[in-house]
């Protein structure tokens, strides 16, 4: 026969419980590496180093200043295996801890990364001199020399250290400014940051200068009180890598150490930490709203603009485009000057910025490659020449998961700056209209909230023109959406009574319902003199809007709104009424030539897609493979029990906890028999017959129906009717229905059920139509019985099947189970009583505790024993007088009763021998072989019915 | 009585095929789709729950009428569902469908799943039917597919009964969220049907968790709360951000990335995600179920 398969094996080798455990065990191993691997830091060498520098700069170059200073070194950095080195500077109010994350992510590439606190900020000493050229800078070139004679740091030539340096706002600008002024810079990353200074706190969007300009009093108010008492937050956004972590780094309020404090022992109060001129400075512009030509100077010296000629190291500019400090056009002029020198330069615009942050993690992955492919290529040496391409993001919508913002990239050749690489027109229109200067600028606009967080300018709700003060101009929906990466423009014509004003224009985008969106609260400042009396006299100028990227759906039309006031910036005093028009009627939208970033989100689709075809194969093999091996197994058929309704061959079920419930049990069942498998409770009837329905797997032994190997779901089974383990019917069906039910199951055609028989057998009249949850045992036993019957089984195998019925029933049923036997078919029938075999079945098989103890016809086994019990006045004399008797053995037991083998000795002359010992006889009951058997071995404690 | 019986005698003698089988029998004509569809059709929890599909969005249209129209229903995209659920049919749909979707969809289709064979099992006539027998792979499966297929007829009697009621009461307009400034009907209606398609996709995992444990125990009861129980725990330790990217592959991770499916431009990518987690986890607890079931010892 067929030999166990090695997967049989195994499974027998190891038991159930142990093989559960070994699986949990793997289990929880993997998840365990698994966490281990995500929660163990990345770096766990990492060595860091913190210390106080005294660096001397200033004009003379003799001013000693004290430096609060970290350097990371990566666990390979050693004297005689240097590596390259970054320089990591920090936003506006914060500290060297506001770059730690950046820089442990740069040590953990291979970099040896110093960061140190600016001047005038936290522990280090000195004041704020905004970023100045003999200062900062100058700081920043001592901490270069600092590095180059670090031996763990390459050196290009001596005191020259391969370095980059990587920034965001303050420290983005220090960047450029550094590298303007030494050339031992290799490469730099500024992000964030300015080009004009100046330009930025007093933009002018028609083309004036910064004296012209309108003071952006919230941001400047913002930065200027950070810097004041070493202030509670830290400016400058998080930029990404390199930038800042919103919070993080300040020292606590005022505890300035005592030597960092180099001017006299008091600090102005208005001033702050402050240098003297920067403070008047700004004390003067904010109190008149206008940049005089020494605080525009002040502010250009502290500019890179005009210096980027004199940079050398390739410069990769990343810029926010959620940024109303420093708007995408600064990086836009720091990349034409420093690439008019054919320096490599690459500029990246992503969603966040100062009022951004960050930005989506989309989009800070990005910059984050590609700062580390800037620096692993002009630094490390390592790694292509990154192409010359300009990449930039729109957000495309909210992250469900993560309540952030979803940003989707874009990739174009060569930078094409603000303008684009295209224009298109669209007209807008409405009439002119006059509006009012409000006194004092109050109430204004509010456009955008410095600092608000990275949602305030994409929520409605922050946008709010005031009426009265603003004219609207709107196009027609639009036919077709437009992506505008760049800076729009538009030409107005504006007249004021008094020759001058000051406006601010906007472009929003409203959509079918109306509601209106200011793209990152962006708004173009601008002031203009001269003017007419009268809108019709009024020369037009043209207006750069602020460089936004955003797409215009179809449908959506754009609105440019001139407003008087806004809530950011400084406006007149005095109230006044100006009116405006449109001098042409189209806003030319800019656009860019580009192609989708591919992301992750196409290979994800992949893998679904992957997925999704191998389950498919897989479940089409499973199928395909588990058929095939049924079928041959199906088919083959053991001669020698090919017309035996059933062959039970050394059975033997072994439970997982070692429990033998059956072991060498053996019979067979031919046409024409009712078998009875007789036993106690617990004898491994049940357990026979489950095996025998393919409930359970047999430990060993083979189980053959008409010759074929029964195992759980063999077709064969088909032909077996059973009752195992009391009736299963689905209780809210009734007993009708459930028989249908069933018979549906079977998919078999309805004419070979015979219901009517079925139903006949089951005896419930009426009943068969009520719910099965209200039946008797009795009734359920019966329909149990029909439902056995169903198809007419050429086996039928009943467990316990008068169980619950009353004694005419069982009368009957003796009956419906011989007339059933009859004509080719065979019954299988287990019970506890004795005598309920005796008078159903035409053979029987004894198990007790697993094992065969008799089996035979019943006549035969029904027949005389040799064996009768006698019942003595005294036993134990009895005992004597037995034995002396040939042949005749007494069996033990107990009760005044004696079992006495007589062996052939005739039973009279038993009797006879007793009396003539003077032991009176006071019973004779001749015994049944079957009796026992049954009672020999099983004891004489077998119970009622009902107790399985 | 039983006595008039007769039982024809040659009848059942009919061992033909070569497997053996009785005439008509073939194994893979068992427990036709039909029959498991109406054995589960009959059953009072089938009706109910379906019942409840068919009233809940009625229950809450009921509750709109008693708004005052002052109360403050929170901030962010989730608020917006509220404030726009009566502004039209395919938005009460929305937000029928998302006040069902994080707990009662979940209980339904572990009902649905969890049920089918554990019940069978406790009434006994599990064992009756591999006595048939069906293969124990088949009853799985036909037992899988119907539960799937009741699972999806809650959904869409749910989705199909809101849009029906709030177009009838609200009537039909764009579907509106501060994700999407406002999607054209039709468009609209393509979104909602994503986003079914997205939620059924996502409640596989409770329906393959829910048959896994159905296999393992005889109590319907255990198998059903068990499922839901999991769903919860994996609920609650999304929840815990220090699991950090961890949490990215807890069943329930991406169980809300539908509302990606709403925002203008349409994101799919943490739906894409999301059908991977979800068509991993369902195919693994579905694959431990069938290999549990074609091997474990039926003793109930």
């Amino acid at each position: 026969m067929r030999s166990p398969s090695p997967a049989a094996w195994i499974r027998r080798a190891l038991p159930t419980r142990r093989r559960a455990l070994a699986v949990a065990a793997v289990v929880v191993v993997l998840l365990a590496a698994g966490v281990a691997g995500t929660l163990r830091p990345a770096e766990p060498d990492l060595r860091t180093e913190a210390a106080l520098i005294t660096v001397r700069s200033g004009p003379t170059g003799d001013e000693p200043v004290e430096l609060d200073t970290t350097l990371y070194l990566p666990p390979a950095a050693a004297a005689d295996a240097p590596v390259p080195a970054v320089l990591l500077g920090h936003g506006f109010g914060g500290t060297k801890e506001s770059v730690r994350a950046d820089a442990e992510e740069f040590a953990g590439r291979g970099y040896a990364v110093l960061t140190w606190t600016a001047r005038g900020f936290g522990r280090s000493g000195g004041q704020i001199h905004l970023d100045h050229p003999d200062y900062e800078v100058r700081d920043a070139q001592r901490l270069l020399d600092w590095l180059a004679a670090r031996p763990e740091v390459v050196t290009d030539a001596a005191g020259d250290p391969r370095v980059g340096v990587v920034g965001g706002s303050y420290g983005g600008a220090l960047a450029l400014l550094l590298a303007a002024q030494d050339q031992r810079v290799d490469a730099i990353v500024p992000m964030i940051t300015w080009n004009d200074l100046a330009r930025s706190f007093l933009p002018e969007q028609s083309g004036e200068g910064p004296e012209q300009g309108v003071f952006k009093k919230g941001w400047a108010g913002l930065f200027f009180g950070s810097g004041g008492n070493s202030g509670p937050a830290p400016l400058g956004g998080s930029g990404p890598a390199g930038g800042l972590a919103p919070g993080g780094g300040s020292v606590p309020g005022g505890s300035l150490p005592e030597n960092a404090a180099t001017t006299a022992g008091a600090v102005d109060p208005s001033c702050g930490r402050f240098a003297a001129d920067v403070c008047a400075a700004y004390l003067r512009i904010s109190t008149t709203g206008r940049a005089d030509p020494a605080a525009v100077a002040l502010l250009r010296r502290s500019s890179p603009a005009g210096k980027l000629d004199r940079v050398e190291a390739p410069t990769l500019l990343v810029q926010g485009a959620a940024d109303t400090l420093f708007p995408l056009t600064e990086a836009d002029a720091n990349a034409r000057e420093i690439a008019a020198t054919g320096t490599p330069v690459q500029v990246a615009w992503f969603t966040g910025g100062h009022d951004g942050g960050d930005g989506p993690k989309t989009d800070s992955d990005r910059v984050r490659h590609l700062t580390a492919r800037w620096l692993d290529h002009y630094v490390k040496g390592e790694g292509v020449a990154p192409a010359d391409d300009f990449t930039f993001s729109r957000i495309a919508g909210f992250d469900a998961l993560d309540r952030g913002l979803v940003a989707s990239g874009f990739r174009a050749t060569g930078y094409p700056g603000v303008d684009g690489t295209g224009q298109q027109p669209v007209s807008v229109s409405g009439p002119a209209q006059s509006i009012a200067n409000p006194p004092a600028g109050n109430p204004a606009a509010i456009s955008s909230v410095p600092f608000a967080g990275e949602l305030s300018s994409l929520l409605d709700g922050v946008a709010g023109d005031i009426p009265g003060q603003h004219a609207r101009f709107e196009s027609a929906p639009l036919p077709a959406a437009v992506d505008v990466v760049g800076a729009p423009t538009i030409s107005i014509r504006a007249a004021s009574p008094t020759g001058t004003a000051v406006l601010f224009v906007k472009l929003y985008d409203v959509a079918g319902d109306g509601s209106a969106t200011l793209p990152n609260g962006l708004v173009a400042p601008i002031r203009l003199e001269g003017l007419a009396a009268a809108v019709e006299d009024a020369e037009p100028v043209t207006v750069t809007l602020p460089a936004i990227v955003r797409r215009i759906e179809a449908g959506h039309r754009l609105r440019v709104v001139v407003a008087t006031s806004d809530q950011a910036y400084a406006t007149p005093v005095e109230p006044a009424v100006y009116s405006v028009a449109l001098a042409s009627g189209a806003v030319t939208l800019p656009t860019v030539a580009s192609e989708p970033i591919p992301t992750d989100a196409v290979v994800w689709r992949w893998v679904l897609a992957g997925l999704l075809a191998t389950i498919v194969v897989g479940l089409v093999v499973v199928v395909a493979v588990l058929r095939r091996r049924h079928r041959r197994r199906e088919s083959r058929v053991h001669p020698a029990y090919e017309g035996v309704p059933l062959a039970v061959r050394e059975l033997r079920k072994e439970y997982a906890d070692g429990f033998v419930a059956v072991s060498n049990v053996d019979f067979e069942v031919h046409p024409g028999q009712v078998v009875g498998l007789l036993g106690p409770n617990g004898a491994g009837k049940t357990t026979t017959l489950r095996v025998l329905m393919g409930l359970t797997q047999p430990t060993a032994g083979e189980v053959y129906v008409f010759g074929h190997r029964l195992v759980p779901g063999a077709p064969v089974l088909s032909r077996i009717g059973a009752l195992v383990e009391g009736p299963g019917f689905l209780p809210h069906l009734s007993g009708q229905d459930n028989l249908k039910a069933y018979w549906r199951a079977t998919g078999r055609p309805w004419a070979d059920a015979h219901f009517d028989e079925a139903l006949e057998i089951a005896g419930l009249g009426t009943s068969v139509h009520r719910k099965v949850r209200t039946y008797s045992h009795g009734m359920r036993q019966r329909l149990a019985i029909a439902q056995a019957m169903l198809g007419l089984p050429e086996l039928l195998v009943l467990d316990e099947p008068t169980d619950g019925l009353d004694p005419p029933q069982i009368a009957e049923m003796r009956r419906v189970l011989r007339r059933y036997a009859t004509g080719g078919r065979a019954v299988l029938v287990s019970s506890h009583l004795l005598a309920e075999v005796e008078q159903t079945c035409t053979h029987a098989v004894v198990v007790t505790k697993g094992q065969i103890v008799a089996s035979g016809p019943v006549e035969e086994i029904v027949g005389e024993s040799p064996s009768v019990l006698l019942e003595v006045t005294d036993p134990v004399a009895a005992r004597e007088v037995l034995d002396r008797l040939a042949g005749v053995s007494v069996l033990p037991d107990g009760d005044g009763q004696l079992v006495v083998d007589t062996n052939g000795t005739a039973r009279s002359e038993v009797v006879a021998e007793l009396v003539r010992a003077g032991i009176g006889v006071d019973r004779v009951v001749p015994r049944r072989r079957l009796e026992d058997a049954f009672l020999a071995l099983v004891g004489e404690n077998s119970r009622g019915s009902g107790d399985r | 009585m039983m006595a008039q019986t007769t039982v024809e005698p040659g009848a059942g003698d009919s061992g033909g095929t070569p497997s053996g089988a009785a005439a008509g029998y073939r194994p893979f004509a068992t427990l036709p789709f039909g029959a498991e569809f109406r054995r589960q059709a009959s059953r009072r929890r089938t009706q109910l729950a379906l019942g409840f599909m068919v009233l809940l969005p009625l229950i809450i249209l009921i509750a709109f009428q008693f708004d005052s129209g002052d109360d403050d229903n929170g901030r962010g995209e989730f608020g917006s569902l509220v404030e726009f659920a009566t502004s039209g049919g395919l938005n009460f749909t929305l937000f029928a469908l998302f006040v069902s979707a994080s707990f009662l969809l979940v209980v339904v289709v572990a009902l649905f799943c969890g049920d089918t064979v554990a019940s069978e099992a406790s009434w006994g006539s599990l064992r009756y039917l591999l006595a048939v027998p069906v293969p124990r792979a088949r009853l799985l499966a036909v037992k899988l597919l119907v539960a799937l297929t009741y699972s999806a007829l809650a959904l869409l009697l749910l989705a199909g009964t809101a849009l029906l009621l709030g177009t009838l009461r609200y009537g039909w307009g764009p579907l509106r969220s501060t994700v999407a400034a406002e999607l054209e009907p039709g468009e609209g209606l393509l979104r909602l049907l994503a986003v079914l398609g997205y939620l059924a996709v996502v409640l596989l995992v409770v329906a393959g968790l829910a048959v896994l444990l159905s296999v393992s125990t005889d109590a319907a009861l255990g198998a059903v709360g068990g499922a839901v129980l999991l769903w919860i725990l994996s609920s609650i330790l999304d929840q815990i951000t220090a699991l950090g990217v961890l949490r990215a592959f807890l069943p329930t991770h991406y169980s809300t990335a539908w509302l990606g499916l709403l925002s203008t431009p349409i994101q799919t990518d943490d739906v894409v995600r999301g059908a991977i987690s979800a068509i991993s986890y369902a195919t693994l607890f579905w694959g431990l179920a069938f290999w549990r079931f074609t091997r474990k010892d039926v003793v109930s």
